[in-house]
């Protein structure tokens, strides 16, 4: 098989990862922090790229349009904690699952009453064409921007998460809630701001994917799951177990779509290979779970000691 | 929530409540067809179809204690086999039952088994992973309809002059399931078996000490409640004449869980009530308006925040304030 596909798909694969970074580091602190299960995430990401979409057609201008998005985002996401979330903390799962299910309704459905079934979104000009970066690999212009983002955000947690008085506030309630309220930590007022940076990171990922997938209703839906697949997978609560989760996710699901399909067919019989292929490409990602939940029943990172 | 208490009505106006119920099941279609709605009579089999599936969610769930956010997949592999069985020309009903029966159950056991030695919320998750492992195969089996799913052109084949293509035929016989799963589940509570369940539920490491094999009772469930969610399945296709891998997309499960906690989780009739609330509430507003998925929305969310036990709850409150 030749190097440079290689090297490309593992570029793909991280650039994917990292996007399903941003989607799960906000996702691992609520769940991880208030141990809350908010299937509405995938909608903060839906309600991101629509709003990229809208903004950058009414300005006319990527970067306005997709930092508009964030901030709109997030500012949405604070809301959404302090007026329903909130509430939810002390409930059992099963009635965070059918609050937050019924969210997924209500936003599906409200996007489409003020903005429609989907949205265009396209790269900008200026990244339209593809760079070369090797002799022989030239790879998409657009898909390098989505690389440099979503490492410069990576860098921009960690140092949050790991540098910052805020960073360890919320390593503390990761740990243990109860214990860093009786120092005195509001750890309600930490959320709504940790919730706001989670929603505008779901923006980021939602804005920038837009152009490569689609802006439509539902969009949330399926990168939900693999969001929860990589918090599982890295420990809950842990952002660092979020990052590496997310790209070992990420490289397992496009390398399992690409090489794994060709090995098949260089391997096995033609119609064995074009059964089996696409069916071990698409559950490459849930195997991988399941093993690594086998060896490790608490993720990589647990966050809780 | 103490499903094995007994009930503070009076036991005559509970069995008045469900002898006016059963008439009142057992005559729907005659006064719909009477009525020239005949329309509601599949739609009132499709409430029946989904009420066996919460219902069988309801087991794990609600007496069970297990948050299995995957139930779909053995209620999409229940439809499956029996698809799967009618296009390769095998017509046999009771062949298709046992069929069922057996896949979804071993399938039940070993997700069960691998699951179960995962707790709360990681057993949410990897419940959830499997039913997607499903998802993803039944999109790739491209011999069986693949994402476009599998038409059947003949319906499962019971013999004694009953045709599932005929609506009211479909009604009598989903509703003799649901009868039947509702009953066994009445029975199956106040046992011997049905409180070891409900004590490993409440306190497992108690259950343990005091000699249950949790593991193994826990497993017992989830196989059962897996093949009870595959003959809804078979219903299902049958009903429709169609399956398609949207029967196991992760939404389904997340719907019938609704369904468990609306209707009342661990109560009898939760998973019935559930389903006919929430497919009625989609039927009135579809009728309304083109939004209907935005006002389902705040009912649930209104059912979470005010009507805490769900509706079995609010319904055996109002029973038992007189």
């Amino acid at each position: 098989m030749p190097t440079l596909l290689i090297v490309e798909q593992l570029l793909n694969g991280l650039q994917f990862g990292l996007m399903l970074f941003l989607l799960a580091a906000g996702l691992t602190l609520v769940f991880g922090v208030m141990d809350m299960i908010n299937l509405a995430h995938g909608s903060l990401y839906m309600v991101g790229a629509f709003l990229a979409a809208w903004l950058v057609a009414k300005t006319g201008s990527f970067v306005w349009g997709v930092l508009g998005a964030i901030g709109l985002t997030a500012a949405f996401g604070m809301l959404l904690e302090t007026t329903l979330l909130r509430t939810l903390y002390a409930r059992d799962h099963l009635s965070q699952v059918l609050a937050t299910f019924a969210l997924i309704l209500i936003l599906n459905d409200g996007v489409k009453m003020v903005f429609g079934n989907d949205l265009p979104l396209s790269a900008p000009d200026a990244l339209a064409g593809p760079v070369q970066l090797l002799p022989g690999l030239s790879y998409p212009a657009y898909r390098l921007l989505i690389l440099g983002v979503g490492l410069l955000l990576a860098l921009a947690m960690y140092l949050l998460v790991a540098r910052t008085r805020l960073g360890a506030l919320v390593r503390a309630g990761a740990s243990n809630r109860v214990m860093t309220e009786a120092m005195g930590i509001n750890v309600r007022r930490l959320f709504t701001v940790v919730f706001g940076i989670g929603a505008g990171l779901c923006a980021v990922a939602g804005a920038l994917l837009g152009p490569l997938l689609a802006v439509q209703v539902g969009m949330g839906e399926n990168i939900l799951i693999l969001a929860f697949v990589v918090i599982v997978i890295g420990g809950i609560g842990s952002i660092r177990g979020a990052l590496v989760g997310a790209v070992l996710v990420g490289c397992v699901d496009t390398l399992g779509r690409t090489l794994l399909q060709q090995a098949f067919r260089e391997f096995l019989p033609p119609q064995w290979a074009s059964a089996a292929g696409p069916a071990i490409a698409s559950i490459a990602v849930y195997v991988f779970m399941a093993v690594v939940l086998a060896v490790r029943p608490q993720g990589l990172f647990p966050a809780r000691a | 929530m103490s499903p094995g208490a007994p009930p503070s009505t009076p036991a005559w106006r509970a069995r008045a409540l469900l002898a006016v119920a059963i008439a009142a099941a057992l005559l729907l279609p005659l006064v719909l067809e009477h009525l020239g709605a005949s329309f509601y009579v599949s739609f009132a089999g499709r409430v029946l179809v989904y009420a066996i599936a919460a219902t069988s969610l309801n087991l794990v769930l609600g007496y069970g204690g297990m948050v299995s956010f995957g139930h779909a997949a053995f209620v999409g592999l229940g439809a499956y086999v029996t698809g799967v069985m009618v296009s390769e020309g095998w017509l046999n009903g009771y062949l298709h039952v046992a069929m069922t029966l057996g896949v979804c159950g071993v399938a039940a056991a070993l997700i069960g088994a691998i699951s179960l030695r995962t707790r709360g919320v990681y057993f949410i998750m990897i419940t959830l992973a499997f039913a997607q492992m499903l998802f993803y195969l039944a999109n790739s089996i491209k011999g069986y309809g693949g994402d476009e799913g599998l038409t059947i052109r003949a319906r499962s084949a019971f013999g004694l002059g009953l045709d599932l293509k005929h609506a009211t035929a479909f009604y009598y016989t989903a509703l003799a399931v649901l009868a039947a799963s509702v009953y066994a589940l009445a029975r199956f509570v106040p046992s011997r078996l049905g409180r070891a369940v409900l004590a490993i539920r409440d306190d497992e490491q108690r259950a343990e000490a005091l000699g249950f094999a949790t593991f193994r009772l826990r497993l017992v469930v989830f196989a059962v409640a897996g093949m009870l969610g595959g003959i809804a399945g078979l219903l299902a296709v049958n009903q429709q004449g169609y399956v398609s891998p949207n029967l196991l997309h992760w939404t389904q499960s997340g719907t019938l869980m609704v369904m468990c906690i609306l209707g009342g989780v661990a109560t009898l009739w939760g998973g019935l009530a559930g389903a006919a609330a929430l497919l009625l509430l989609q039927e009135v507003l579809a009728a309304y308006t083109g939004h209907w998925e935005f006002w389902t929305g705040w009912v649930l969310l209104a059912v979470v925040l005010f009507a805490r036990n769900g509706l079995g709850g609010v319904l055996q409150r109002v029973l038992a304030s007189r």
